[in-house]
């Protein structure tokens, strides 16, 4: 076995693909399942010079994220469903004020307490809607080991590149699972760093409306002395309640997202160009999905998958290029019906949307979908 | 840095808010509110002992240098 | 038009401040500042944090890295940036509402943590921004707008919460004994640890107004009359200190700083793998 190759959990494999990605902070509070998370930051950070503290609860924890992101380390927390409740409020503030950091949510079933080790999708519209007031989010979701290893140094590197909180939206199963992962060479790793201010520290702006809608960041003590507030604020960064003004920044804070989705959405597919039937699935569920459309097809049914890795921004072009191919699509997940929504809302009247939804501990398995896809079928 | 020698008792009119404080607890009396902001009435009572500027919740009234009063 | 004071601290666009008259939050704010400039700290190492309130507002005028946070979380936000820069000199300015109700589980684990930052706590007995709603350090029997037949509830004693939950310098100052207050401040800024300064203040608006107090004065001179220093305190039987507000030095000692601490694992790990 080559030295780089390990086989490990999805939850160690995100912090050392974290800590790869330049992550030198972690602040967390126990919650299964995501308690790796914390344990393995613990023990690996201090080791090269980063930090790592358990703090009273999971609103404190989100905070000393943002806090040791705006003195300038690379920072995350992580938690589970009740955890994830509670960082809402300062993930706004994160949103609010364009501060980098990533949130990992490993996702449990709930609601409340619910079912603490088994695995659900049920946060698709919290990790989107969580937060009060419009604000923009990126939200990607991994499907194996080695994914929860990239898409941690993707997390990062989005919230760097953005100046936004992304969450990564993982499950249960991808959690936990065991998987052999070959890590990659660090030098062939892309590694992306905040914008760095170029102008006089008085001429600073730190909400500057750029062109690219991404104003640079100062870290606090680099001598820029700028003000930070979850108001609204104007470029200075100062409270504004200008009706005019506001409206510009929550523009801009949209549209920051929106102008960039090309390079934020990644979605992946699987024998969906002559597909009939397309499954829509993510995290662990499109495992699932995985198989049974290659037992579809052994049977001779044109089945495809379509994954989104992006679950937000949702890469909506290409699924309503599909829509207009495919007959059917059948979202396959983890919780009562979440993110059939957004499918819904993209096919419209293109194709008939179907879904199949499981709330119950379990992980949909790949002869649940083929059943669906039977009923489906029988539909024509 | 003949400080204490040669500052004086200033006040910025357009930040006092008339709360009387600075006035209550002078110890010489050099001060009253007039229209609802402080005046300086006495400063020849002034010894320029500060009390006014650390309890002004407003940096409305201070001890500053001639060259501050321009 | 200020002093030289005001103008090397202050962001003198932002002035004059939002506070009602005779609000002591401005007497407050300006004694951290002046304890600041005692020390001769450079403006672009220190970094001041606050919750959300009135007393909370101070960060937006004081000319330092400033972060205006979520109400109660001032304390949180303020250990990450600690733990991440350990150089910086981390303040944290809040409300006796923000540090001690929705914050109070933050404020105990600081002190618990001893980290390296000095909290002054704006303590008005009320919450002011929201319009005078009865807080945990409201007097019982005191009158706030969610009290309207008189306020029920016990107080709990910042300074002594502080101390017993571990901070390592716990003082308390008043508005009308500003240079107590700043001295207070000084050594809570030189005490490596997590200090704690409750700054008992007046809000003229609310808890002066609906108690029937009397102006901005009658609330200074209350402040000057309730108020009894730590060793005179010491000698008065209990009965004798009813209502009234103990000043000083509540506590002062040594104990191993949080971000102390994690460098010296941090050493001995590098230390081991040589
Ligand atoms: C989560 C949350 N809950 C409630 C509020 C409303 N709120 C704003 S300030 C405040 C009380 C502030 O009181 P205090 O900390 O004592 O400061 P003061 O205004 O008296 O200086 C409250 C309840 C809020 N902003 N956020
Ligand atoms: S204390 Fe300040 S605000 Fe109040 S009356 Fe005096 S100068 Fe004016
Ligand atoms: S409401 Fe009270 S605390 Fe708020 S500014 Fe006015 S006097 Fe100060």
């Amino acid at each position: 076995m080559k030295n780089n190759v390990f086989l490990m959990q999805g939850n160690e494999a995100c912090i050392y693909g974290a800590i790869d990605a330049g992550m030198r902070f972690f602040a967390g509070y126990p919650i299964t399942p995501s308690t790796e998370l914390a344990e393995v930051s613990a023990q690996e950070l201090p080791k090269v010079g980063g930090k790592f503290i358990q703090m009273e609860d999971e609103i404190a924890s989100m905070a000393a994220t943002i806090g040791a992101s705006l003195a300038g380390l690379k920072s995350m927390t992580a938690t589970s469903g009740p955890g994830f409740s509670l960082k809402q409020e300062n993930l706004g503030f994160a949103c609010m004020t364009e501060i980098p950091c990533v949130v990992v949510n490993v996702q449990r079933g709930g609601p409340s307490t619910g079912l603490p080790t088994a695995p659900a999708q049920g946060e698709v519209m919290q990790s989107r809607w969580g937060t009060h007031g419009d604000h923009p989010i990126i939200v990607i979701s991994p499907s194996s080991v080695m994914e929860a290893y990239m898409f941690a140094v993707k997390a990062f590197n989005l919230s760097e590149k953005y100046r936004t909180p992304v969450v990564l939206l993982m499950d249960e199963v991808v959690a936990h699972m065991r998987e052999k992962i070959e890590i990659p060479d660090k030098s062939s790793l892309e590694i992306i760093n905040r914008k760095k201010p170029v102008v006089d520290k008085d001429k600073y702006l730190p909400y500057e409306d750029t062109e690219d809608l991404i104003p640079p960041m100062a870290n606090f003590g680099e001598g820029y002395r700028f003000h930070v507030t979850g108001l609204t604020h104007d470029e200075t960064g100062f409270p504004s309640t200008n009706p005019a003004n506001a409206s510009k920044q929550i523009n801009r804070l949209l549209n920051k997202i929106e102008m960039h989705k090309e390079d934020i959405i990644e979605f992946d597919e699987y024998l969906t160009e002559d597909a009939e039937i397309i499954l829509v699935s993510f995290g662990a569920v499109a495992r699932s999905a995985k198989s049974a459309v290659k037992e579809a097809r052994s049977q001779g049914k044109k089945v495809g998958l379509f994954r989104p890795m992006t679950i937000w921004p949702f890469p909506e072009e290409r699924l309503k290029e599909l829509g207009k191919k495919a007959k059917h699509f059948i979202v396959a997940e983890m919780n009562m019906g979440q993110l059939v929504l957004e499918v819904e809302r993209i096919i419209k009247s293109d194709a008939v949307v179907h879904l199949l939804g499981k709330a119950n501990g379990e992980i949909i398995t790949p002869d649940e979908i083929m059943d669906k896809i039977k009923e489906v079928e029988n539909i024509g | 840095m003949n400080k204490k020698v040669s500052t004086k008792v200033i006040v910025n009119k357009a930040w006092c808010k008339g709360c009387g404080i600075c006035v209550a607890f002078c110890p010489t009396n050099v001060l009253e509110i007039k229209d609802g902001k402080v005046e300086i009435v006495n400063p020849e009572a002034c010894t320029r002992c500060g009390l006014c500027e650390l309890r002004c919740p407003d940096f409305a009234i201070y001890l500053g240098g001639e060259e501050d009063e321009k | 038009m200020a002093s030289n004071l005001v103008e090397k601290y202050y962001r003198m666009d932002k002035l004059p401040h939002i506070w009602c008259a005779g609000c002591t939050h401005g007497t407050s704010m300006n004694a951290v500042v002046r304890a600041i400039d005692k020390l001769g700290y450079n403006q672009d190492e220190v970094c001041i944090v606050s919750g959300i309130g009135c007393s909370s507002r101070a960060t937006g005028y004081m000319d330092f890295n400033t972060l205006h946070t979520t109400h109660g979380r001032a304390l949180a936000f303020a250990t990450g940036i600690k733990m991440a820069n350990p150089k910086l000199k981390v303040i944290v300015i809040t409300g006796d509402g923000d540090a001690t109700a929705i914050g109070g589980n933050h404020f105990i684990h600081a002190c618990r943590r001893n980290i390296d930052i000095t909290t002054i706590v704006f303590n008005n007995n009320i919450y002011g921004m929201t319009g005078g709603q009865y807080s945990p350090t409201t007097p019982t029997s005191s009158l706030g707008t969610t009290a309207p037949y008189g306020n029920i509830d016990p107080v709990f004693n910042i300074c002594n919460v502080a101390a017993a939950a571990g901070a390592t310098y716990v003082a308390r100052g008043t508005a009308y004994h500003t240079q107590a207050l700043i001295n207070s401040i000084v050594k809570g800024l030189e005490n490596k640890g997590f200090s704690v300064i409750e700054a008992v203040s007046d809000c003229p608006t609310y808890f002066g107004r609906r108690n029937k107090i009397g102006d901005a004065v009658e609330m200074m001179k209350r402040l000057k009359e309730l108020s009894v220093n730590v060793k005179a305190a010491e000698k008065l039987p209990p009965e004798k200190l009813e209502g009234k507000i103990i000043i000083g030095e509540i506590k002062n000692e040594t104990r191993p700083e949080y971000t102390d601490e994690y460098q010296n694992l941090i050493d001995r790990l590098k230390e081991e793998e040589k």
